[in-house]
């Protein structure tokens, strides 16, 4: 039983379910749906490789779905205001990096857990963007901009979205295979103290994993509006967030840090696009599908408490 | 005095800076920035809306308060315990449902629909419980799921049954009187938030439930250590969260009569801002109910007024946003440097010019000179011992003194080779006396005055006197008594030496040098304890004098010997024996031949008492430089003196090799011997005393031959 963790069990499961699922029904087992189901999973992919950083370091990111939807919502609506392309990029550009680079020092510097701070911090950059930037929900991308030919784009008969997501999927394993830095990020999961005392920098390295996540979300964002053709707020009131949590989780990714992988992202991706696919072909309504999806989180996260136990003398004080 | 020092001493001696380093030891002051922020919002709202506090405003918002409150009380009391409940929202609308369902569905009566809403939190939270306190899952990420779930299940149950509330055409008085009435000019959701906040902060502050609560979220793992059951405490703070926010569900049911989609919506966020803007800290073990009230008003207030003032989608988001985040950051940040502020301000020195003292050098010809007979003292229990304050023997000529480890230690006679613990009292037992009836008292250090009887009970007199009333410390508690005598009429006249450090931090008092020492007087005929005298540097020694009419005290930072009149035409007055010696005195003791002994635990230096002319110069020591490198007085050499009734010095032993007795808190004199103790020594000395009554004892000078 050693061998079967939680990444194998979890393996298992989506083999499984695309198994019944290929014999059960009809229409599953088709390019057309198979490639649905890649691309349906590929922003929140990208979401969770942010994430998978950001948590193999100990830590979390609960502002990504608002960095996400609020900076391309910026993105555009500076755009629909007439501003030129780079300097509206950039502009927004700093202001990811500005948002990562705040959620990082406050959990860095201040030593204030990361939940409270992502928490706080997206909460703020939505209201903030809603309120003062945006009058309305929605913000289309203007017609013409390259977003509309790049949720168009299909080499291959594949959508762009899902390349963006293999080339992210790849850069990521290379920085956290083959870099220092990436190796910095497993070192100071697992053990803080002891990375920051063998001489790692770890407080910048912090930083550098929420500006690392912020980005990973403004890419989704810009994948996200170039196929709808627009951003829609009210994303953040849903429970995308969550999603993203349980792709990084329930493939393996440790919530204690300094454990999993690019690969683990990959099979929490492919389960939730499995499950999520085949519930939508069985035609089980939005509400029940949301209540699935959050007892399949619950169970990852007992499942993960189980097989990586808390102990009573080890755990730190305020770790909630 | 020139000018500079005259100044110095208005400055230090007159500016009570050590209340600064005192009112920040006060929990309360925990309060103090919610509190501000509590009267800042409530004013910039009340002033930028008009009527913002009207009745009928009022009369709306504080429902909308109470139901908050309920729920804000129960995140509370999961956060001091260590834990979050993210999915107070879920409990609230489902809460909310289940009594919208009984009543408007079934038809019930109003009592079953609120027991069904807090039927259905006390579930959820139980739920909670066990996969937080008993699974050991973390706190935040399952709250998190359950709250997508319950929210998931409530959006189900309102899209299926919603209608069917919408037709129902249930009604009772008792519904619309917790929806819309009032009672004593107050909401009744109100007056629920109001006694269920007392009822919490009495169980969080009196009762063993709360404490262990409170322990949990402290210190886990201590208090899983010392036996508390941290996972059922941990289940049941989870269960109690529920039951609010269940109860909470059920009045906004009440007032809404009904329950919408986004019942409940966001709540956690509002709650958790509310709790830790409060001041209550993130995991667990600080905060109270008070501070969960303080948070409630202070976010509803600022929500409400927000949306009053017209400001559009998102404003309040990102209020909170940035409210959450200054109070988490604000707090982390105090937890983490209270200490250090405290550590840089609370010592506070004073101004002491020390008059000049005859000279102590070896033949210098005074009184005072030293010389070297404590080097050729015999060692009794050499290398067994821990800090021997005091040592007394009793009729038998056994020997006792109090160690470093709360014990009294027993030499047995004839040799004293032989020891063993006569008792274990705890704490560090300083000086010590017998009573007329041969039970041992003993000024035990950080405790209070206890007594040993012969059959080595140990039984506490005092530990508490009563509190002055300009204290903000409480000094009704006694912090570091020091030596105690007793009068022939059985009353424990005792020492107290400071009320601003703890009996082992003596030495930073010395720095200090501030005059709170005290003299007390306990009567065991009525168990009270009484103030004698207050306002001394260090009240040490204590000594009845021979005919019984007068206490002997010192006050070793000021070098100086008191006599407090207990009897006769001067009662109750006090005048000064011998001021500005060479040393600092310790114990004080009879001597067979009617004068006293006294100890000097360490010598004055020129430089010390220049830095007690400096207090600037001390409080910048105290601050700048850490504590090995401080300028402290010197202890390495101190002595033993005898002394007569008009303060006369008369003799002055000293260990010049500083190699068995260099720093001396105690001597004894017995049948023509003196015994000497030191409270950083690791033995007791012996020594023939030449010339004296080698048949007296102090204890049949005391209390007449053996009975």
């Amino acid at each position: 039983m050693g061998a079967l963790n939680q990444e194998r069990i979890v393996l298992l499961i989506a083999v499984a379910i695309f198994v019944v699922a290929a014999l059960a029904l009809p229409d599953f087992l088709t390019p057309g749906n198979l490639i649905a189901i890649v691309r349906s999973i590929s922003v929140l992919g990208i979401l969770a490789l942010g994430m998978g950083v950001v948590v193999i370091g100990r830590g979390i990111d609960l502002s990504m779905v608002a960095v996400m939807a609020m900076s391309v919502a910026w993105y555009l609506h500076l755009l629909n205001d007439g501003m030129a392309d780079a300097a509206a990029l950039g502009l927004t550009l700093a202001g990811v990096v500005a948002v990562g680079l705040a959620n990082g020092f406050l959990v860095a510097y201040a030593e204030v857990p990361a939940i409270f701070v992502t928490l706080a911090s997206g909460s703020f950059v939505f209201g903030f963007v809603r309120s003062q930037v945006i009058s309305q929900d929605a913000v289309p991308v203007p017609l013409g901009h390259w977003m509309m030919d790049l949720g168009a784009l299909r080499p291959g008969g594949i959508p762009a979205d899902v390349y963006v997501f293999a080339l992210m999927a790849l850069a990521v394993w290379l920085f956290l295979r083959f870099t220092k830095w990436g190796r910095y990020v497993y070192f100071a999961g697992d053990n803080p103290v002891a990375a920051r005392n063998a001489g790692i920098p770890v407080r910048p390295m912090l930083l550098l994993r929420y500006v690392l996540s912020a980005l990973a979300a403004f890419a989704a964002g810009l994948l996200t509006a170039a196929s709808l053709q627009s951003i829609n707020s009210r994303v953040v009131n849903s429970t995308l967030l969550y999603d993203i949590v349980m792709v990084a989780v329930i493939g393996g990714i440790g919530l204690s840090g300094g454990k999993g992988g690019v690969r683990n992202v990959l099979i929490g991706a492919a389960l939730i696009g499995l499950m999520l696919n085949a519930m939508t072909i069985l035609q089980i309504p939005q509400l029940f599908q949301n209540l699935i999806k959050s007892g399949v989180l619950l169970a990852a996260i007992v499942v993960d408490g189980l097989l990586n136990p808390r102990d009573e003398q080890t755990a730190q004080q305020g770790d909630i | 005095m020139n000018f500079r020092e005259r100044l110095q001493a208005w400055r230090y001696n007159l500016v009570p800076d050590h209340i600064i380093g005192e009112i920040l030891q006060k929990r309360w002051t925990d309060n103090a920035i919610p509190f501000l922020a509590l009267v800042v919002v409530v004013a910039a709202f009340g002033h930028a809306i008009p009527g913002f506090f009207g009745l009928d405003a009022l009369q709306d918002s504080t429902r909308q308060l109470g139901e908050f409150i309920l729920v804000v009380i129960g995140l509370t009391v999961v956060m001091l315990g260590g834990g979050i409940d993210l999915s107070v929202g879920a409990i609230f609308a489902l809460g909310a449902f289940a009594a919208v369902a009984c009543f408007f569905i079934f038809h019930l009566p109003v009592w079953v629909a609120w027991l069904a809403a807090l039927g259905v939190g006390m579930l959820f939270g139980a739920a909670n419980g066990y996969l937080v306190g008993y699974l050991r899952l973390r706190a935040f990420l399952t709250t998190l799921v359950t709250l997508i779930i319950g929210r998931a299940v409530y959006e189900i149950l309102v899209v299926n049954f919603g209608v069917l509330v919408q037709l129902s055409d249930a009604t009772s008085e008792t519904w619309d009187f917790i929806g819309d009435g009032e009672a004593l000019g107050l909401s009744v959701s109100m007056l629920a938030a109001l006694a269920l906040s007392v009822v919490v902060h009495i169980v969080l502050t009196r009762s063993r439930p709360g404490w262990h609560l409170l322990a949990v979220g402290g210190s886990r793992r201590s208090a899983h250590n010392a036996g508390i059951k941290v996972r059922s405490t941990v289940f049941y703070s989870y269960v109690f969260s529920g039951a609010c926010a269940g109860s909470a569900g059920f009045l906004i049911a009440a007032r809404l009569s009904g329950a919408g989609p986004n019942t409940g919506q966001g709540l956690e966020i509002l709650a958790l801002t509310a709790s830790v803007v409060g001041g209550n800290s993130l995991g667990g073990g600080r905060g109270s109910v008070v501070k969960g009230l303080m948070g409630a008003v202070i976010v509803l207030v600022m929500t409400n007024g927000l949306i009053r003032l017209g400001y559009g989608t998102g404003s309040t988001q990102m209020v909170l946003g940035l409210l959450l985040a200054a109070a988490v950051t604000l707090d982390i940040r105090w937890l983490k440097n209270r200490h250090k502020v405290l550590n840089e301000v609370y010592v506070a020195p004073v101004y002491l010019a020390l008059g000049e003292a005859p000279s102590a050098l070896p033949g210098s010809g005074t009184p005072c000179a030293l010389n070297n007979r404590l080097a050729q003292a015999e060692a009794i229990g050499l290398g067994d011992l821990e800090g021997p304050e005091d040592v007394i023997l009793d009729r038998d000529d056994h020997l006792y003194c109090g160690t470093r480890h709360g014990e009294i230690v027993r030499f047995l006679a004839p040799d004293y080779t032989r020891s063993e613990v006569f008792a274990h009292v705890g704490g560090f037992p300083l000086g010590l006396t017998f009573d007329r009836d041969g039970n041992l008292l003993s000024c035990v250090g950080a405790m209070g005055l206890y007594s040993v009887s012969p059959d080595r009970k140990v039984t506490q007199l005092t530990a508490e006197t009563r509190r002055s009333l300009t204290s903000i410390q409480d000094d009704a508690r006694l912090r570091d008594p020091n030596d105690l005598d007793i009068a022939p009429d059985g009353k424990v006249y005792f020492t107290d030496s400071t009320k601003r450090y703890d009996a082992h931090d003596w030495m930073l008092d010395s720095i200090e040098n501030r005059a709170t020492g005290r003299l007390l007087v306990y009567d065991p005929a009525t168990g009270t304890t009484r103030t004698l005298l207050d306002g001394y540097r260090y009240t040490n020694g204590v000594c009845l004098s021979h005919d019984g009419q007068s206490v002997l005290f010192c006050e070793s930072w000021a070098c100086r010997v008191h006599r407090y009149w207990i009897a006769g035409p001067r009662a109750g007055r006090v005048e000064c024996v011998i001021r500005d010696m060479p040393g600092y005195p310790d114990n004080i003791n009879r001597a067979s031949d009617g004068s006293y002994w006294m100890a000097w635990l360490g010598m004055r230096t020129p430089a010390f008492d220049l830095s007690l002319r400096h207090p600037a110069m001390r409080k910048r020591m105290a601050r700048r430089l850490p504590q090995d490198e401080w300028l402290f007085p010197n202890i390495n050499t101190g002595g033993v003196v005898k002394f007569t009734d008009d303060g006369q010095i008369t003799a002055t032993w000293g260990d010049l090799g500083g190699e068995s007795h260099a720093m001396v808190t105690s001597m004894r004199e017995h049948k023509g011997y003196l015994y000497i103790g030191g409270i950083l020594n690791n033995r007791i000395g012996r020594i023939r005393i030449e010339g004296a009554d080698p048949t007296w004892d102090a204890n049949t000078a005391y209390w007449g031959p053996r009975r």
